[in-house]
């Protein structure tokens, strides 16, 4: 047997073992070459459940992972059940992200544990584009059962973690079944020739993907479709950048 | 008192005969308004009061104060002056709802005779003669009657005495007699041998559902409250009440969400009888498919809305609907999950931040009056330095609804400090006339 068949026949192997040939792995890609190619199949894996999580305060107000949770959703079909236990979203912001009012229900449980079974509940029926589920702990088990559920139906799901507290975010280490685990913390705008605040613009940290390679991009953050964009002076190039600012303000 | 007198007394005072028999149908009425929204088992108490067997449908209004509140709050929008207790007992709720001043009582689980200890004879709903009576011989409490011994009170005023005394603490079952209105639609299944385990439970639900949705279908209607009421041998009822959003005739889907609540019954001894009602039927419209040409909308949720329903209350599933209205916090209502589409969304000219607070935050700042945004602020004892801000934005206060807000102003700024965090803060006030607000700074949202 040649090297390149034996390899082949070994992933056909594997990926009957973990059972994901079940349905066509579709995807939805982020459309930024730099981080969809960092992701195994080349973009976020439908029917699958992902993990995010703010870095440093937004572990516990966790307002940029919603708004990027938001914009994954938004780029989903169909409706999307947000499950939360504080009720301090803003649902003005996530229009704003592209999740408008009519697409979105919400529930809002007592516990974490009714988190996780609504949003099992939420991953199983189908109908839906994507659960979000705002949780501090996550269990193994509990991640498995997410990600099972997911599997059958084509659902993203989405574990919008959040702490009471900072000691408690050392709990995102943990491992659990989750396909993708990323964290998105904030960082400063991009400086604008008037004052006033620019774009957002955050750290969308790649902390772990199954079959893939961990990543950071600094990213700008969603439009009003839910959509991500890289800094312009990335994509031109920082010297290029430099060259324009010198010579806008000469 | 004479009608005379009071008439003096009183000038401008309307006599009209006293009507039981109009009292009672008005009761009559109430029970079954009550039993449509609140709870599964209900039963007219004459001449003044309804008796409600709360178990099973608390969950629905989001806990039991929850649901006292809605209830009397509801009568009041409709002129009726009502209390209410829930206590573990008929008899202990009776006297609780009557002779308490509060409009309503939620008494612990397992209270004891504590609670009704305090209250006068009255309470213990016994007949005129013999609290008179009782009062004669100086009792003027329940709690004074609790410790006497029980023999020489039944030979003097009768055996009713410790009868009630029981039903109030608890020693004796005090079945709801639960009305029915003459047009429910209601299947029951009678058993030989009581039955107690889950699984038969649950095929007797199925086998009960096949037959209610027969009778649905027979008059063209669909379901919005399913009532399961299980008689134990013991003579007490166990309810379970399930809503849906939409008119529902789906004998899988109903059976499922029944059988979901099957932990909450206490079989005991086993149950006797089990009655499956609908107790809020609407008509079941057949809607047109879309088909591959139309395109299609979302995929229908419903049956997911009613699981999710039931399992954490009617309240707690929801859509947020946007409201015409400049002050954030009013800018947003819930609507049922099932609600019609609107399309209509929130104003998008002005960034918004993703969490609000639930109540606007005092921070310490030093910022140049009038408009200028903070230098700094302190927020939960860190203090951050302003990089960045835009604003302010002006909201002025909703005078049409609250005379207070005649004047009042809120200039809000979006503010980044040193390590790129993004706040949303306003100062309470224009920043020159004091009669706009305090002039302190708030902080009431966090940016993504």
């Amino acid at each position: 047997m040649r090297p390149e068949l034996a390899i082949q026949s070994l992933r056909a192997q594997i990926e009957r073992i973990e059972g994901t040939n079940r349905r066509a792995k579709a995807v939805l890609p982020f459309g930024i070459p730099e981080l969809d190619t960092r992701l195994p199949g080349g973009g976020l894996a439908l029917g699958a459940l992902h993990e995010v999580a703010g870095g440093g305060n937004g572990a516990i107000d966790g307002a940029a992972a919603a708004l990027f949770s938001a914009g994954v959703a938004a780029r989903t079909r169909g409706r999307v059940l947000w499950c939360i236990t504080r009720p301090d979203l803003f649902a003005p912001a996530l229009a704003q992200a592209g999740l408008g009012a009519d697409r979105v229900i919400y529930v809002e449980a007592c516990d974490d544990k009714t988190v996780l079974s609504c949003m099992e509940e939420g991953l199983r029926h189908g109908g839906l584009g994507s659960v979000v589920g705002e949780v501090a702990r996550l269990s193994m088990t509990a991640s498995r059962r997410l990600q099972l559920a997911a599997e059958g139906t084509g659902s993203i799901g989405i574990a919008l973690r959040r702490w009471r507290r900072q000691t408690e975010a050392a709990d995102f280490g943990q491992p659990t079944a989750a396909m993708t685990r990323w964290r998105v913390s904030v960082m400063p705008s991009a400086a604008l020739p008037v004052p006033g605040v620019g774009r957002p613009r955050w750290l969308v940290e790649l902390i772990r993907a199954r079959a893939g390679d961990s990543a950071d991009f600094e990213m700008e953050a969603c439009d009003d479709t839910g959509c991500l964009a890289l800094p312009a002076d990335l994509v031109h190039r920082p010297g290029a950048a430099e060259g324009w600012r010198r010579s806008a303000s000469a | 008192m004479p009608v005379t007198k009071a008439q003096v007394l009183v000038p401008g005072l309307i006599v009209e005969d006293a009507d039981p028999a109009a009292d009672a149908e008005g009761l009559d009425r109430l029970a079954v308004w009550i039993l449509e929204r609140i709870a599964p088992v209900v039963a007219p108490d004459p001449p003044d009061g309804i008796v409600i067997d709360s178990t099973g449908a608390d969950h629905l209004h989001g806990g039991e104060n929850a649901m006292l509140d809605g209830v009397i709050g509801r009568l009041a929008m409709s002129g009726i002056v009502a209390r209410a207790a829930i206590a573990d007992t008929w008899g202990a709720a009776h006297a609780l709802a009557r002779y308490r001043t509060r409009s309503t009582i939620v008494a612990a689980p397992g209270h004891g005779p504590s609670i009704i200890a305090p209250l006068p004879l009255e309470a213990l709903r016994l007949p005129s003669s013999v609290s008179a009576g009782l009062r004669t011989l100086g009792f003027g409490r329940i709690g004074d009657l609790l410790a006497q011994p029980r023999a020489p009170l039944a030979l003097r005023f009768g055996p009713e005495i410790g009868r009630r005394i029981d039903q109030a603490l608890g020693d004796l079952a005090e079945p709801i007699k639960a009305i029915r209105p003459p047009d429910l639609i209601e299947v029951r299944q009678a058993f030989a041998e009581p039955i107690g385990a889950a699984e038969t439970i649950a095929r007797y639900i199925a086998k009960l559902v096949g037959q209610l949705c027969e009778r649905l279908e027979e008059r063209g209607f669909g379901a919005r409250r399913l009532d399961l009421i299980c008689h134990r041998v013991d003579n007490r009822a166990q309810a379970i009440r399930v809503g849906l959003a939409t008119p529902v005739r789906d004998v899988k889907r109903l059976t499922r969400l029944l059988c979901e609540k099957i932990d909450t019954i206490e079989p005991g001894f086993g149950i006797e009888v089990m009655t499956l009602a609908v107790t809020i039927a609407e008509p079941l419209e057949r809607k047109q498919t879309h088909s591959s040409l139309v395109e299609a909308s979302f995929p229908d949720v419903s049956d997911l809305v009613d699981t999710l329903a039931n399992r954490v209350g009617e309240r707690a599933v929801y859509r947020l609907a946007p409201v015409a209205s400049d002050v954030p916090e009013r800018s947003v209502c819930r609507i049922p999950a099932m609600a019609a589409e609107t399309g209509a969304s929130w104003p998008g000219h002005w960034p918004r931040p993703s969490r609000l607070l639930p109540q606007p935050e005092p921070v310490e700042t030093m910022a140049l009056l009038p408009d200028q945004p903070p230098v700094w602020f302190t927020w939960r004892g860190i203090r951050r330095r302003v990089k960045r801000a835009d604003g302010p934005e002006r909201v002025f206060g909703e005078w049409w609804k609250r005379d207070a807000e005649l004047a009042a102003v809120r200039d809000y700024f979006r503010v980044e400090d040193d390590a790129g965090e993004r706040y949303w803060l306003y100062r309470a006030g224009d920043g020159e006339h004091a009669a706009t607000g305090s002039h302190r700074w708030f902080l009431h949202g966090v940016f993504g």
